[in-house]
């Protein structure tokens, strides 16, 4: 086997300053033809900046390579010139990044843009250019080539972007392939298809690929090689079978243990005591139109949406992007108007009332949201925030003050954080925050849309287990919005799953998780990354490889 | 303490703010170093600087220009602050609500912005100046009404893009008004960029002012720097002293002001910080 690449003791250099002095320190890594090395890491561990480093791709002049070696094929990257890099950009090394919207050109066919590659770095005729484009569209099974050929990035979905960059990435036939978390913008059957995609790729194409990823499951679906990254530091590196079955350092033991398990736990008696029942609840959602008429699209974000919840139930609803699960969310604490259905809490039908009539209920439900760092007021102090709640709604400033330390407290914050602004705070303890605001008001009902997708995995266990304790203590009911199955199987009583505004099915967690009656739920428990390493009770024992 | 700290880093805020400080101090002292009217005719006409007891000299029929500026110092910044003031309440409060309840409001309200926005903004000051006659009430009303559109689209789109935001709509889940989500949630979000056009229109403000004034649409019975480089427009080759020391305080003033603002611009956005 080639060795493609040798980093050799890299370090990567912050801005004077900052909380640590190198992003990257001390890193070794090797890659050979025709291998898969995953990179893994918690936001903040340095996975990209590393691989950034080799490309020459860092935000310089702050972030610079301050020591090491980039070797590839015996050449020192980290001391080539500007022009050099650029020769092997593209040809030699390519990337894909996370969000392929962002990363394609939104002006550009992607026909052209394919193009461009072959222009800046080889000498072809146009039309050989053209069949070269579309052969390499038809690789990545982009369905109908010719017509993604013209469409613009717009024009495709997630999915067909990802595939687009891909082969707009292996355009040249590079020797490696850097990918930069390229399916954690993707839903889950997407993220199967597209890593099937990469893997098959690299197996024909014998490509070396660095695959940069926070997820443990991707990780045992993809990876030959894998090294885990923390604070800057590699501290493991082995191939997947040692790392995943024999870790040996306890932060790889510790992230491990963080990712929830897909077997569902035990199954808790339900309470037939119903504090909130959803009736035909039905959204649309019309775009266009415009000033001068023209045709309306109608989306259903939601159709006939029906469910129950008992006190002291946590009901999951799981889907992907777009359908529907957040709009039902939001219809239930009345941030959109439902045009039909009921909103039953107790008597009272939520949906046609108005906002003051709305008002007296608000207090019942409320909501936990999913960006931890959008969803705080960055000029509000802590306090501020969370005693707000009780003050619109009587208290005296000095109880509405108690109150706020109480809660602080029942989240695991000190009282020290009432007089801090958000910014002070880390991403899990901003969470913590604002769970401490939606409890602030006594409410019977916690919707959770998404809470810790945007957390780091040691930390969603944490949030997680917050959210179950405060459940428990104060007798809550949760509604749980998620697209990760893994951590809908550990939190919820229940599961409704949703497809384009639809419910499809619902039911118990350990009966839909043990025998799915709609295809989609099928589909969707089988997309779930590493189900063979992690699904099994006990996690070491993998069933598949 | 930090927001000095960023703003001192900016070698020519701190310059503009220097001289801005010393404009504002002139204007404070006038009446104690020009104890008399500025109107008044004090010695011999069109002496040149430094001569007859005139430190920059004397226009056509005897006043001093030392004084005039001085006192006119007091009546630009006044009228630019005071325009300023109107101009930001009046756009703040139209494109809160604009960008905040959108739709028809917003149409609206935008709507309207934009007509006052398709007239010239200085042809629109003179015109309205001269329907209402000059007085300082009527400047300050002209300016303020040609340069609030600017804030109210400013003002709007913070709020749009704020509006959305994960933390307003934790609000309304805790049911608080509108009135109190606009003044609490999202205004103070979006102070940094009102406080830097503001600071910039200060300084448009000034020269609209010296504009009308030139033109001879100020308030007769206050000097003003506009005022007297109108006066000493004639007598630019005979006495060059009467309208270039006028001239040069509205210069140094509105690039004081100018470079104060960039300053701000700097310390208030993090985001343009990176690339000082």
């Amino acid at each position: 086997m080639t060795r493609l690449l040798e980093i050799k003791d890299l370090h990567v250099g912050l801005p004077a300053g900052g909380q640590r002095k190198f992003a990257v320190e001390a890193t070794n890594l090797h890659l050979d033809a025709n291998e898969i090395l995953c990179v893994v890491g918690e936001s903040g561990s340095g996975k990209s900046l590393t691989a950034r480093a080799i490309m020459g791709l860092l935000p310089k002049p702050h972030v610079h390579i301050a020591k090491g070696q980039v070797n590839f094929l015996g050449e020192d990257l980290a001391a080539a010139s500007e022009a050099r890099l650029r020769k092997i950009r593209g040809s030699e090394i390519s990337m894909i990044f996370q969000e392929p919207m962002t990363a394609l050109n939104p002006v550009m066919t992607i026909g052209n843009q394919i193009d461009e590659v072959f222009r800046f770095h080889k000498k072809m005729p146009g039309t050989e250019r053209r069949s070269r484009a579309l052969e390499l569209l038809h690789d990545v099974q982009l369905p109908e080539p010719e017509q993604a050929l013209a469409a613009y990035p717009h024009q495709l979905s997630g999915g067909q972007r990802q595939r687009a960059m891909i082969a707009m990435a292996l355009a040249l036939d590079p020797k490696i392939l850097i990918a930069d978390e390229p399916t954690t913008a993707l839903d889950v059957t997407t993220q199967a298809q597209v890593l099937r995609l990469i893997k098959q790729m690299q197996k024909t194409h014998g490509t070396g690929v660095v695959f940069i990823t926070h997820d443990f499951g991707v990780v045992a679906d993809i990876a030959d090689r894998v090294a885990v990254m923390q604070n800057g530091l590699v501290v493991e590196t082995g191939t997947t079978d040692e790392v995943l079955r024999k870790p040996t350092h306890p932060y790889t033991q510790a992230l491990m243990a963080a990712v929830p398990s897909l077997l569902p736990r035990a199954a808790r008696p339900r309470s037939d005591k119903t504090v909130l029942r959803v009736n035909g609840l039905t959204k649309t959602y019309s775009g266009g139109g415009g000033l001068f008429g023209g045709k309306a699209r109608v989306v259903h974000a939601a159709k006939e949406v029906t469910f129950d919840l008992t006190r002291g139930e946590t009901l999951g609803i799981v889907g992907e992007s777009g359908s529907g699960k957040s709009t039902v969310a939001r219809c239930i604490v009345r941030l959109n108007d439902a045009e039909a259905g009921e909103i039953l809490l107790g008597d009272a039908d939520l949906r046609p009332l108005g906002r003051a009539a709305m008002r007296p209920h608000r207090a019942q439900i409320q909501m936990v949201f999913q960006d931890p760092f959008a969803s705080l007021n960055p000029r509000s102090k802590v306090g501020r925030i969370i005693a707000q709640g009780p003050e619109l709604y009587g208290a005296s400033r000095s109880e509405a003050r108690d109150r706020a330390l109480e809660l602080l407290r029942i989240v695991g914050l000190d009282d020290r954080a009432y007089d801090r602004f958000p910014h002070e705070f880390s991403g899990g303890q901003r969470q913590r925050i604002g769970i401490a605001r939606a409890l602030a008001l006594e409410p019977k009902i916690l919707v959770a849309d998404e809470p810790v997708s945007a957390l780091d995995v040691s930390i969603q266990a944490q949030i997680l287990n917050l959210l179950e304790e405060i459940r428990d203590r104060m007798n809550l009911s949760m509604i749980f919005i998620t697209h990760d199955l893994r951590v809908a199987a550990q939190v919820c009583d229940r599961i409704a799953v949703m497809q384009r505004g639809e419910v499809v099915e619902i039911g118990p967690t350990a009966e839909l998780f043990a025998n799915p009656q709609h295809p989609y739920t099928a589909e969707l428990l089988a997309a779930v990354p590493g189900k063979g390493w992690f699904s099994a009770e006990n996690k070491s024992l993998p069933q598949t490889s | 303490m930090e927001f000095w700290k960023l703003f001192a880093r900016n070698r020519s805020a701190v310059m503009g703010m220097v001289i801005l400080v010393s404009i504002l101090l002139m204007a404070i002292s006038a009446p104690l170093f020009f104890p008399a009217d500025p109107f008044s005719l004090v010695g011999q006409s069109m002496s040149p600087p430094g001569q007859n007891g005139f430190l920059l000299g004397s226009d056509s029929l005897g006043r001093d220009v030392a004084a005039g500026i001085a006192h006119g110092a007091k009546t630009s910044l006044l009228i630019g602050l005071l325009a300023t003031l109107v101009a930001v309440f009046v756009g703040v409060i139209m494109g809160a609500l604009a960008g905040y309840y959108g739709g028809l409001v917003d149409n609206l309200l935008m709507r309207t912005t934009e007509m006052f926005q398709t007239i010239p903004s200085f042809l629109f000051a003179i015109l309205l100046v001269a329907i209402m006659k000059p007085s300082i009430n009527s400047i300050v009303i002209a300016i303020a009404v040609v340069s609030w559109p600017a804030v109210a689209r400013l003002v709007r789109g913070e709020f749009l893009s704020l509006r959305n935001r994960e933390f307003v709509q934790a609000c309304h889940t805790l049911g608080m008004g509108d009135i109190r989500i606009m003044l609490g949630e999202i205004l103070p979000n979006c102070l940094s960029p009102i406080i830097v056009i503001g600071s910039l229109m200060v300084a448009s403000a000034i020269l609209i002012e010296s504009g009308l004034a030139f033109l001879g649409l100020g308030d007769p019975n206050i000097m003003s720097w506009g005022f007297q480089i109108g006066a000493g427009r004639t007598l630019l080759r005979s006495a060059w002293w009467v309208c270039t020391f006028p001239g040069i305080a509205i210069l140094l003033t509105v690039l004081a002001i100018n470079l104060v603002g960039e300053g701000l611009n700097d310390a208030l956005n993090p985001r343009l910080r990176e690339h000082s």
